[in-house]
């Protein structure tokens, strides 16, 4: 197996040997339900728009939750030497933890299946957006816990890699409400930044390029940063 | 010795604008364990970080095991088991788990990672400990696991920042012993600032101080390198005036010092240095005896391992002093 998938179940492991994976994925699906039947009851309106309208926003808070620990932490408590001096190259610790906390959202993600399933029960369930959606889920999800690996990196503190990734992933979800106030020269790149506007495409049902090049990019650039911070350590 | 193991050439580390570690050199080879010996801050573990690929030299060279440390970090990392300092072990998983774990991440297979588990648990003392958590094991038993983690996968080369550091003396013993079982095959390197620790292990030492290589030998020749040694005379004073005793005593060849110590009533006690290896033993007999001193007693202090590294870290050290071992 590889070094990274080896370290990826340990991080897992770690997850549910602690309270972290059972908090993090009640208060999600609990927060989700709550926000999904209130609609459903109140408004008598069966479908998933309100549910993934929220995502962005409550993925700023949980994501970094998730994330905050899986570098810092290993830092502050030296373990990082440990892994480091085994055979492993930096990227495949980056990635690994990575793939740990994706499993982590992707799980909490699974359940809200069910709501899902329940529109479904209810009535005709719009299949295009429905699996657009959580396919823009899933890689929104990445450009967080990429985020949120990276703001580990940078820190032994996990409080203050938890700000971080907030502080960052809350930029990028500003961009797409500023673009109002900048010169018109600006507002494409800055809306193109935007990191919920993408997530509103791919939710539409339409698979653009462009939408998946974004996050890709973004989960990209932030796994780079933590690799290069991981590194930086030889250099300094 | 042929079958050199590690090799450093020139190694240097800054951290900013302090030098951590300046031009250290030396080889070791298969089957030695060397002590690397120095004050705490002195660059031990710092140099152990550069070999075991963590950190990176400024300047300088490393090879481990036949590969670069900076080139083939790969490589380099596969050949060596490493205890960092203070052993930081996942304090979430058990004993088990986490040897599993390490065994995982060397590429052993389930088989193998089993068999050696086995083995290396048993040598180091934890086969009872091997369902709990390493938040619950003590300093001793956490020192354990992180020793086994270290030969889980049978390294060329050991590499141990304080191994015994706090243990209490029946488990110091008893690591000891295991390092030394290991040394026969093996090369190991392991750092303290204890000094009884390495002349109980150690094949030969290095000292290092400010970041510099001080001295390099088997402590037997680091001994004699701390020339000639002190004597302590005591002779009846029988009405002979202390001044006179203690100028023919300073008159003998190879006498550097001679200092009045308090002494019994009746007595006159003497602390000699001598200038030079030289045994001084018969000239003071001598002398007593041609001057009809009672010589009560005489008593040859021979230089301990404490007065080269206090002599050797303490100031006034050049880098050129830095003995060369004969290994």
């Amino acid at each position: 197996m590889s070094p990274a998938l080896v370290i990826s179940r340990r991080e897992i492991r770690t997850y549910f040997n602690s309270a972290v994976a059972y908090i993090v994925v009640t208060v999600f699906t609990v927060l989700t339900g709550y926000l999904f039947f209130t609609q459903l009851f109140v408004e008598k309106q069966a479908d998933m728009r309100g549910f993934f309208n929220i995502m962005p926003l409550l993925f700023m808070f949980m994501v970094p939750a998730i994330t905050m620990r899986l570098l810092a932490d290993e830092k502050s408590t030296g373990t990082l030497e440990l892994l480091i001096t085994m055979p492993v190259r930096d990227w495949e610790v980056v990635v690994g933890k990575f793939l740990a906390a994706m499993a982590l959202l992707c799980t909490a993600i699974g359940l809200t299946l069910v709501f899902a399933l329940t529109v479904k029960g209810l009535g005709p369930l719009d299949r295009g957006p429905t699996i657009g959606g959580y396919l823009g889920l899933v890689l929104m999800g990445g450009a967080y816990v990429s985020i949120g690996v990276m703001a580990s990196s940078l820190t032994r503190n996990s409080i203050v890699s938890f700000i971080v990734a907030f502080a960052i992933s809350f930029g990028l979800y500003l961009m797409g409400r500023l673009t109002q106030f900048l010169p018109q020269s600006w507002q494409g790149l800055v809306a193109y930044l935007s990191i919920d506007g993408h997530f509103e495409n791919i939710g539409r049902g339409v698979i653009d390029t462009r939408d998946l090049i974004y996050y890709f990019s973004v989960i990209g650039v932030g796994l780079l940063v933590a690799t290069l911070s991981l590194e930086s350590r030889r250099w300094k | 010795m042929s079958d050199v193991m590690i090799e450093v050439d020139g190694l240097t580390k800054d951290y900013g604008s302090t030098r951590a570690v300046d031009h250290v050199s030396f080889t070791v080879s298969r089957g030695e364990v060397l002590g690397f010996l120095g004050p705490n801050g002195a660059g031990k573990s710092t140099t152990m970080k550069m070999l075991t690929c963590y950190l990176s030299p400024t300047d300088g060279r490393a090879r481990v095991a036949g590969h670069d440390v900076f080139d083939e970090s790969l490589a380099v990392r596969r050949r060596i088991g490493y205890l960092p300092e203070d052993t930081p072990i996942y304090r979430d998983m058990t004993v088990l788990e986490f040897l599993q774990f390490a065994a995982e991440m060397r590429g052993m297979s389930a088989d193998q990672a089993a068999g050696r588990i086995h083995d290396v648990g048993a040598r180091c003392g934890l086969s009872d400990v091997a369902g709990k958590e390493v938040r619950e094991l003590s300093k001793g038993y956490r020192q354990r696991v992180g020793l086994a983690q270290a030969m889980l996968h049978d390294p060329d080369i050991l590499i141990l920042d304080e191994p015994t550091s706090g243990l209490d003396p029946n488990q110091i013993v008893e690591i000891r012993s295991l390092i030394k079982e290991i040394g026969r095959e093996k090369t190991v390197i392991l750092s303290t600032h204890i000094l009884p620790e390495v002349q109980a292990t150690c094949s030969r030492i290095l000292i290092i101080s400010g970041g510099k290589l001080v001295a390099d030998g088997t402590p037997e020749a680091l001994r004699a390198r701390e020339k000639g040694g002190r004597y302590r005379v005591v002779v009846e004073s029988n009405g002979v005036p202390k001044e006179a005793i203690r100028d023919r005593l300073a008159s003998l060849g190879g006498v550097a010092r001679v200092e009045p110590i308090g002494g019994e009533e009746g007595t006159h006690a003497f602390a000699l240095d001598a200038a030079a290896a030289a045994d001084l033993r018969k000239p003071i007999f001598r002398a007593a005896v041609d001057n009809r001193w009672t010589l009560l007693e005489l008593l040859r202090e021979s230089a301990s391992l404490e007065d080269v590294f206090r002599n050797l870290t303490t100031g006034d050290v050049t880098s050129g002093d830095a003995g060369k071992g004969e290994s």
